[in-house]
């Protein structure tokens, strides 16, 4: 058993001037503070990477530049499902005692600290450095195959996938660190500027600098901790030319497995973290992970079940498409919002009293997938 | 992915489309390597495609991942499942829908020998 005992999060957009290592020290402070610890306390170390510090140590140069001397470190690189594999891997650790409080902590001026071709060039290379990359594929490019084939497969336009993009947006309106906070309807992600077809502009996530970080201990240290109760991965493949289908990818075995870890139905979730890249991305985790008829979960959206007052409010701080994306902390951010919400934390964004979260991350191109269940303890 | 074996796909620079055939487990791919990634047996068989298929999924890119690309796009990005029964990724033809038969031919593209799929000529 672990405990989620404190999350810090900065607000995400343009950092300008701020490093990773600036980031991920007012993430972390943030989190030891919600915790109620100090440096000190600190055993166990996790880390992401950072596109714009590159570095063979990550993990090592923060201790050193945080200040913290701890028993356990190292840094995991997944894609986007990179922080809740940190998480997972820190419930690991927690209950194999190989520490008692393990700081998890990711950040990056991924915005304002390199160029926008720099970024959608390095991120072209999730594809097949042979194979796809020459062809001038982008990250948008191999999500809109995925979405082509998924409006193909159950007769869908893009208004269906637009609902998503409008529903994140409403839900950052109501949060003061969210990147992207003026209103949007589905004719305004329509008409945005096409990136690669049938995806916008506002079906695809941000680039934003910022900083996310949790505290995963042994004990239970506070009154708003969070239990984590179960974890689990699936990973499939790595390019999406060598995916089995463009409609099953490992997001129903994870998150199975993760129910079964954590001896819960799907029923009993009642409140979702799921990665939204893409519009395209969420639908396909939604429908998978079986919390949406296939080819529905716009319509759901649309309808006002995901929405905070809904029958499972999903991603009550905009997710990756309007709080942001920096990376490593984008899906964090997601579990920060399920921490307060599990908590009764999340004031104005408060959506009742949920007991049980699903978490469901996914990097590459739906290659690597981590689900996690968190309890309210 | 420059190897001393004889080749013969367009990641070599040839006008073709190679895949591979396992000859224990009759497993076919289309990303070249050294052993059969469902069973693991060595020296699979190397197999030129006829270049015909069937589209699967098409995605128009209109921002271009490089300078220079950019003068390039929009350009229409197309998963192919070959006759050969391997999928793979090229450039379509515009106006091409999923489900289209289509039959491969070869194009410069950054500096680059790549497929490009289009209706087969009648």
């Amino acid at each position: 058993m672990s405990w989620i005992s404190g999350v810090g999060l900065t607000r995400y957009g343009k950092h300008p001037g701020r490093s990773t290592l600036d980031l991920m020290s007012d993430a972390a402070g943030l989190a030891l503070a919600d915790a109620g610890l100090e440096r000190s306390d600190v055993d166990g170390l996790i880390c992401g990477y950072s596109m714009t510090m590159p570095h063979l140590m990550l993990s090592t140069l923060f201790a050193e530049h945080f200040g913290i001397r701890p028993s356990y470190a190292h840094a995991i690189q997944l894609g986007g499902a990179t922080g809740f594999a940190m998480a997972m891997a820190a419930h690991l650790v927690i209950e194999s005692r190989a520490a008692r409080n393990v700081l998890v902590v990711a950040g990056e001026n991924r915005l304002t600290g390199q160029s926008r071709d720099s970024a959608i060039q390095t991120l072209a290379q999730v594809g097949h450095v042979d194979y796809e990359v020459p062809l001038g594929a982008t990250i948008p490019a191999y999500y809109g195959l995925v979405a082509s084939r998924y409006m193909y497969r159950y007769g869908l336009d893009e208004r269906d996938l637009a609902h998503l993009a409008v529903l994140m947006r409403s839900h950052a309106q109501a949060h003061p660190g969210a990147q992207f906070r003026t209103g949007i309807d589905v004719d305004a992600v329509l008409s945005s500027r096409p990136i690669a077809s049938p995806l916008k502009l506002l079906d695809c996530c941000p680039v934003s600098d910022g900083g996310a970080a949790f505290v995963i201990s042994r004990d239970p240290l506070n009154e708003h901790r969070v239990r984590i109760r179960g974890a689990a991965q699936a990973h499939t493949h790595q390019h999406v030319s060598a995916a089995p289908t463009l409609s099953e990818f490992g997001a129903g075995i994870s998150s199975t497995g993760a129910l079964q870890a954590a001896d819960v139905q799907l029923e009993d979730i009642d409140y979702l973290a799921i990665y939204d890249s893409f519009t395209i991305t969420l639908a396909i985790l939604l429908e998978e992970i079986g919390l949406a008829p296939r080819g529905q979960s716009g319509e759901l959206a649309c309808s006002g079940y995901f929405s905070r007052g809904g029958k499972l409010p999903l991603n009550t701080h905009g997710g990756l498409l309007s709080y942001g994306h920096c990376g490593v902390g984008g899906a964090m951010a997601h579990l920060a919002e399920a921490h307060l919400q599990l908590t009764g934390r999340a004031s104005e964004r408060q959506a009742g009293t949920p007991r049980l979260a699903l978490l469901h991350g996914d990097g590459g191109v739906l290659s690597s997938h981590v689900s996690m269940v968190l309890e309210a303890g | 992915m420059a190897t001393d074996r004889q080749n013969t796909g367009w990641v070599d620079g040839c006008r073709a489309i190679a895949y591979q055939c396992c000859g224990a487990c009759e497993h076919i791919w289309y990303f070249r390597r050294e052993f059969c990634p469902n069973c693991g047996a060595s020296d699979p068989r190397m197999c030129t495609a006829s270049g015909n298929g069937r589209v699967y999924a098409m995605s128009m890119v209109y921002r271009a991942p490089s300078d220079e690309l950019h003068p390039h796009a929009p350009y229409l990005i197309v998963m192919v499942d070959t006759d050969e029964g391997f999928r793979m990724m090229a450039h379509g033809d515009p106006l091409l829908a999923i489900g289209d038969r289509v039959r491969a031919r070869f194009i410069e593209f950054g500096g680059r020998l790549i497929p490009r799929f289009g209706k087969p000529e009648t």
